[in-house]
């Protein structure tokens, strides 16, 4: 399936595992979390990447101990109107996270500026819409109000924008 | 009134073009109904019965004359020329195109006004004390707290997609106004012995199919901290909140099957785990919005108003609607007046575009350019010179804007019911409408006292018949419309949910049966003893007895 | 046969996209405002050929959400058999003035009567 990943649709170049699913010897494989707790030692030794499929109601401290391996997580959704992913890939993030965190599922163009903001990075986008829409809707509104959100170019966030020239810094008199 | 400086009115923008965008993408078929219908709910617009059905945000329930004629010229351009106010402070439109909704919209954002979340699973527009800024009993103005919660809700994006809807009321008063206790979040102004604010938050409080009183989850919370405090709760809900039944999905049946006990252990530990700095309240941007509400310049009146007592004493009509539409300003020579708009035999909380334009007028020349509108479906002009009482009355009673009966029988709250409401099970207004003419006799109204009546016209409780003490929700019994009595609710301080008396009734056979109970309790009450009250001391019985003994 | 017969039935309703506006099904495949213009459907098969009729007209983006109700018609007039379908195929009770009922194309019957 097409990813969506920085402003360009991209092949998703890596592979889908099963439960069962033979393990290839080498390449970027993802995995189901059911199998990353019962497979982990031998996934840790795997020659590529790593990365997991998390379901929506796991808990994100069941991750700790396998983030620093991993460099993609895969969130679902099960359909557009299912917003835990939402809390979910914030928390992720908040864990200090840094590499690929990507939605799957139902997701849809109007949605992807609210799931950039949370911390996904790359977007399952099936064929319903053309790149063009996706891109479009992926920025449709150029101020947010909540601080500490992803943002893209062009975004910003209303508070520092509002409150820009009385930083406190620019008033101390030894600046420079 | 907070007003938009240019990031406000930018983001705004930006929404309209977003929703424009998305109702072409509808009308030419590259979005599907399922796909564009949480995208039009998020900006209030509802498929309804006749035609789509646009709420607008009355933010807190304020308005000024700008904002008010500008629904006044929305309502005759694009609707039939009326507006209904909501029991949530709102204002629906019922005869709207979706082809034109983005030129409302953008008609709004001119005056500062939107849509954006009075509808949807995501956090909906912030109510509060419609008295706000001039009731006597104020400890502080609730709206700049509730101005912070509007920009910080406002599509934020880790909840837009929650279980179901959300709502938060604020109150800066010890006499709660806002209903706070059966909101999902309740707010509650305090202060601390050394004179500190802190916020009293209550979670789980709703009405609908499962009506429940909030508990206390934090009794004092320090004021910086309340939105990274809101921010935890809101994930604990959206991500354990129950997605499978819609009616089991509010936030007060996750505090109810995990136990308040839990949830607030849940809450308090996402609390703790995560970073602060993003969500603290920083004083500088709260007193930059609480400067938008500095109380108006109040001359310094005497408390006596001769021209007032002299109007008073010698019209009795006046004298009557001063006794139940006036309440207690904080300034000595100024009063809040409360615009009833539930004249006999009318439609609870519409006013006709005509009528808007004469409150703002009213506005304008006596009550600092403020208008409210309460939960009660009424309107208020908050901040009025005793002197100026008289001259007011003659105008709103030119209009039909006079009814003294705020508070008493005659003011009912109704939702739409199945006059309009695509969900309804049955008619609401119609009931207020044959109740409000049962007691149209004001003496009697003012003879019976303190009395709240609300209809529902289904059980998702619109109408919060649970919290009135004469509660009436419509039901469908086999394709008839019938109806069912509890008594005994109230969403004030001492909060309770009505029971209910017994079989429902026929339509016609309502007003009878209310003035059954109304006649059970003047026949039983004691000296001075208001309805609920006397309900709360003879218990359901006798009222029951006179409901059904004869049948 | 008597031309008073009662043919009860099913109606296919929606709502037109663009204005919100309650339309039926008509025999030609058109939508009406007027609920007489409807065609009443008594056979199952017949029924189901309105509602995949109706899917299409969703599909191409000309009404919104279709539904079957129970009606009658009587000498020629279409009879909605619950109260909501005859509130939609007038307009609000408590205002006689607006919707259908004022426009000409309201149902062959009265409001209801206020309680
Ligand atoms: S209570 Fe029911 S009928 Fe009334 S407005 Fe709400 S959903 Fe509609």
């Amino acid at each position: 399936m097409p990813l969506l990943k920085n402003g360009s649709i991209i092949i998703d170049d890596w592979i889908t595992l099963g439960l069962d699913d033979p393990k290839p010897d080498s390449g970027d494989i993802v995995v189901p979390y059911a199998r990353l707790l019962k497979e982990w030692e031998s996934l840790t030794d795997h020659d590529g990447r790593l990365g997991v499929i998390f379901t929506n109601i796991d808990r994100v401290e069941a991750l700790t101990l396998f983030l620093p391996r991993l460099a993609l997580i895969v969130l679902p959704f099960p359909s557009f109107t299912d917003g835990r992913a939402y809390s979910l890939a914030r928390q992720i993030r908040e864990t200090g996270y840094g590499r690929e965190l990507r939605a799957a599922g139902n997701v849809l163009p109007d949605q992807v500026q609210f799931m950039l903001q949370v911390g996904f990075d790359s977007f399952e986008i099936g064929d319903r819409f053309t790149a063009e829409v996706w891109l479009k809707a992926s920025r449709q509104m150029s101020l947010a109000y909540q601080r500490g959100l992803y943002r893209t170019p062009g975004q910003h966030d209303v508070w520092s924008e509002r409150h820009r020239e009385a930083e406190p810094w620019l008033e101390q008199p030894h600046a420079g | 009134m907070y007003r938009y400086d240019e990031f406000d009115s930018q983001f705004v923008n930006d929404r309209v073009s977003q929703f424009r965008d998305q109702a072409n993408r509808r009308l030419t078929g590259e979005l599907s109904e399922d796909e564009f219908r949480p995208l039009r709910l998020m900006n209030g617009l509802y498929l309804q019965l006749h035609a789509y059905m646009l709420r607008i945000a009355v933010p807190y329930g304020s308005l000024d004359s700008a904002k008010l004629n500008t629904l006044a010229y929305i309502a005759e351009k694009w609707d039939r020329g009326y507006g209904h106010f909501t029991t949530r402070q709102n204002l629906q439109f019922n005869w709207i195109k979706l082809e034109d909704t983005a030129d409302i919209l953008a008609k709004l954002a001119e005056v500062e006004m939107h849509a954006i979340q009075t509808s949807g699973n995501c956090i909906r527009n912030v109510t509060t004390d419609q008295w706000a800024g001039a009731a006597a009993d104020e400890i502080a103005d609730p709206r700049p707290i509730g101005e912070l919660v509007r920009q910080w809700s406002s599509l934020h994006p880790e909840f837009s997609y929650l279980p179901r809807k959300f709502k938060i009321a604020v109150t800066g008063s010890p006499n709660d106004r806002a209903a706070v206790r059966v909101h999902d979040i309740g707010l509650r102004l305090h202060l601390n012995d050394r004179g500190e604010r802190g916020w009293e938050v209550l979670v789980g409080g709703g009405l609908g199919r499962t009506p429940v009183i909030a508990v206390t989850v934090r009794d004092f919370l320090p004021e910086h901290e309340l939105i990274a405090y809101l921010e935890a709760i809101m994930r604990v809900y959206n991500l354990y909140g129950r997605r499978d039944n819609k009616y089991k999905a509010r936030i007060k049946i996750l505090v109810h099957e995990i136990g308040a006990e839990k949830f607030r252990a849940e809450v308090e530990t996402e609390y703790a785990r995560r970073p602060h700095a993003d969500t603290k309240v920083e004083e500088r941007e709260l007193q930059r919005i609480s400067a938008y509400f500095a109380a108006p310049q109040f001359e310094k009146l005497p408390r006596w108003s001769a021209t007032f007592e002299e109007a008073r004493a010698k019209n009795k009509d006046f004298a009557n609607w001063v006794r139940t539409n006036i309440a207690a300003h904080r300034a000595d020579g100024y009063a809040i007046v409360n615009i009833s708009l539930k004249p006999e035999g009318g439609i609870p909380g519409d006013a006709t575009a005509d009528q808007m334009r004469v409150v703002a007028d009213l506005a304008q020349r006596y009550s600092f350019d403020e208008i409210r509108v309460s939960h009660h479906q009424n309107l208020v002009l908050p901040h009025v010179k005793r002197d100026d009482l008289f001259a007011i009355w003659k105008v709103l009673q030119a209009s039909e804007l006079a009814t003294s009966n705020i508070g008493l029988a005659g003011d009912i709250i109704a939702c739409p019911g199945l006059d309009y409401c695509s969900l309804a099970t049955a008619r609401s207004i119609p009931i207020a409408q044959s109740i409000s003419r049962k007691f149209a006799d004001l003496n009697r109204q003012h003879e019976i006292g303190p009395l709240r009546i609300n209809i529902s016209g289904c059980i998702n409780a619109c109408g919060h018949h649970h919290v009135a003490h004469i509660g009436i929700l419509g039901l469908d019994k086999k394709g008839e419309e019938f109806y069912q009595i509890t008594l005994g609710g109230s969403s004030a301080d001492s909060a309770s949910i009505g029971t209910i008396l017994g079989p429902g009734f026929a339509g016609e056979d309502v007003p009878e049966a209310i003035e059954k109970i109304v006649n059970t309790y003047l026949a039983r009450r004691q000296p001075g003893e208001e309805f609920l009250a006397a309900y709360r001391r003879l218990g359901p019985q006798p009222f029951k007895e006179a409901l059904y003994a004869a049948a | 046969m008597t031309t008073t017969a009662t043919e009860k039935g099913k109606i296919l309703t929606a709502n037109r996209l663009r204005d919100g506006e309650v339309v039926f099904l008509t025999h030609s495949g058109e939508w009406s405002e007027n609920i007489d213009g409807a065609v009443l459907a008594t056979e199952p098969q017949a029924q189901a050929a309105l509602e995949a009729r109706g899917k299409g007209d969703e599909r191409v983006n000309l009404v919104t959400g279709t539904y079957l109700f129970d009606a009658e018609r009587r000498d020629g007039h279409v009879f909605a058999s619950h109260i909501k379908e005859r509130i939609r195929s007038l307009g609000p009770t408590v205002r006689v003035d607006l919707g259908k009922q004022a426009e000409g194309k309201g149902g062959h019957f009265a409001a209801l009567q206020g309680v």
